[in-house]
């Protein structure tokens, strides 16, 4: 006798094949349901960004008057805040990950930093303002300026570059260290010569994707106390400065009073997504062109 | 320095174990002489009392079945297996009457004398150019002329320069295996060694590509010490002067390769090497 009754399996194949295709559908939906609303929300700003975006707004200054504002402060701003923030993760994320891979001694202590690190990455940002609130603009007093705001971007992204580039360094087999270390090579030497070349692309990913992370955050630098309407232009890094998600903050909850700010905002969102769009296209270019294979 | 030494004729009672056990013994100078050696890695004796005397420009082959401490051995003889953070050494290791061991020995120092190639071959992911001129550099020599001679001479030296002469500055990734073998190999004699450690070089490459291996090892053995380690025992009846039976991180058996493998004295030699295990 045969267990499975080919007839009772007939029976059942309907509504068998019905929930596969239902499975499918329910799947496919909630792809769906999110690409939707990407779509609707970049519409959305599209359409209300339409005319005002043009020469005058990317290099006018800020002003009240919503047909002279321009985004050339908040766009300065930006660009001084990642030219403190790429050089310092970059030395601390690599370096702290080339100690954590190559020197630091596998062991609790090792164990310990290497989790924090991971924990630190799901800090919300708002606790970072605070840190940078404490340390830098207060602690030692160097007030809502470019400095202080990106420091604390850096400390935010930290854990970011720093697993990324661990990733990276990891990826280099061990036999190219061997192969180093038994021509008599220096362990500075190895890392320099071997292990970082071949982990550059995964690290330059890494920093980029954290850079691009720093360029839309908003809330930490609320809490160190960026102004809300700052019409100078930022000349260094001990300058006073804003940024665009900033500005497309404070732009957002003053539409409320003169409606043409939401047009204002809609557009610096544009110009925001448009800086991220490339930032992730240098990432992925590097990755392609660079990428090694063992 | 090198003195003719026909192990052909080699077949009469020898004592089968330390100096005692070959002829023509006395012109040829110690490269690496273990005295005790003993190695743990965590609460694993890996190996266990190793006395063995190493002679400059001879063929020495470690052989024995997997796991048995042969390639353990020969990456203590260049303190690679230091690399390996639960490992314990005990004893001497003498190369040219220097102890390795030693605090004052560095291990820069002493791979600079004792090159090694790898089972894998592991190129580095750069030129052909810049694989072999690695080693000088990172010695310091700058010279655009003198890393251009070392690197024409190494390329010969492992047999390798026609084949490569005229792509020096492609990517060493796009060689077959055999060829990036002897790279590795031509990369190794760039840092101008004394000692060549060999960790089954040819066990990744095919028949032709092997005996190119294994005929290099006899040119380079009159200028080289070098010391193998295979799991081809014909390879190392082929090529090597003596050869050192390893079972169980021990050392057997180690005599004249000649002797060795047409009358054992050990029975579990004779296992081995007639195929009763391993």
């Amino acid at each position: 006798m045969k267990y499975i009754d080919s007839a009772q399996v007939e029976k059942k194949m309907g509504s068998r094949l019905l929930k596969n295709m239902f499975a499918k559908n329910i799947f496919l939906l909630a792809t769906l349901i999110g690409l939707v609303v990407l779509v609707v929300l970049i519409y959305r700003v599209f359409a209300d960004s339409i005319g005002w975006i043009d020469f005058n707004f990317l290099t006018n200054k800020l002003s009240t008057d919503p047909e002279k504002a321009g985004i050339m402060g908040a766009i300065t701003g930006t660009l001084w805040l990642m030219l403190v923030v790429a050089p310092v993760t970059l030395f601390l994320g690599v370096g702290t990950a080339i100690y954590l891979e190559e020197y630091a001694k596998k062991g609790k202590l090792q164990s310990f930093i290497q989790t924090n690190i991971s924990n630190l990455a799901g800090v919300p940002s708002i606790v970072f303002g605070l840190l940078g609130l404490t340390v830098f603009v207060r602690g030692i007093s160097l007030g809502a300026i470019v400095l202080a705001g990106g420091l604390t971007m850096s400390l935010l992204v930290l854990p970011v570059v720093v697993v990324a580039a661990q990733e990276a360094i990891r990826a280099v087999p061990q036999y190219l260290r061997e192969a180093s270390y038994g021509m008599g090579a220096t362990k500075w030497q190895t890392i320099k010569n071997v292990v970082l070349p071949a982990a550059l692309p995964g690290i330059l990913t890494g920093v980029i994707l954290a850079l691009s992370r720093a360029i839309g955050e908003t809330a930490p630098l609320t809490v160190i106390g960026i102004p809300a309407l700052l019409i100078p232009l930022p000349d260094g890094i001990f300058d006073k400065f804003t940024v665009m998600p900033l500005q497309i903050y404070y732009w957002t909850i003053d539409a409320a009073l003169v409606a043409e700010y939401a047009n204002l905002a809609a557009a610096t969102i544009v110009i925001l997504l448009l800086v991220l769009f490339l930032m992730n296209s240098i990432a992925i270019f590097i990755r392609n062109k660079f990428q090694q294979r063992f | 320095m090198a003195v003719i030494t026909d192990f052909s004729k080699n077949q009469v009672g020898l004592k089968n174990q330390g100096k005692e056990g070959f002829e023509n013994m006395t012109a040829k100078n110690l490269v690496f002489d273990t005295k005790d050696l003993n190695l743990w890695y965590g609460d694993d004796h890996a190996l266990k009392n190793i006395n063995l005397d190493i002679y400059e420009n001879e063929v020495t082959a470690i052989i024995g079945p997997s796991g048995c401490g042969k390639s353990t051995f020969i990456k203590t003889l260049n303190r690679m297996v230091e690399l390996i953070p639960v490992v314990r050494i005990s004893g001497d290791i003498l190369y040219r009457e220097r102890n390795i061991l030693d605090k004052s020995f560095k291990v820069e120092d002493l791979r600079t004398h004792v090159g090694m190639v790898f089972q894998k071959p592991n190129p580095f992911p750069k030129s052909i150019y810049d694989n072999i001129a690695y080693g000088p550099r990172i010695h310091g020599i700058k010279n655009k002329k003198i890393l251009d001679e070392i690197v024409e001479k190494s390329l010969r030296g492992a047999a390798i320069w026609d084949e490569v002469k005229d792509r020096l500055n492609e990517n060493a990734y796009g060689l077959s295996g055999g060829q990036q073998q002897r790279l590795c190999l031509a990369r190794c004699l760039a840092i101008e060694p004394d000692v060549i450690l060999m960790d089954e070089p040819t066990s990744a490459l095919d028949p032709i590509s092997t005996l190119k291996i294994e005929e290099l090892v006899q040119e380079l053995k009159k200028e080289y010490s070098i010391i193998i380690v295979t799991h081809n025992m014909q390879q190392a009846a082929r090529i090597s002067d003596k050869t050192a039976f390893f079972l169980n991180g021990e050392v057997v058996e180690y005599t004249d390769t000649n002797k060795i493998f047409s009358t054992p004295s050990d029975k579990r030699t004779e296992d081995y090497i007639t195929g009763r295990f391993g």
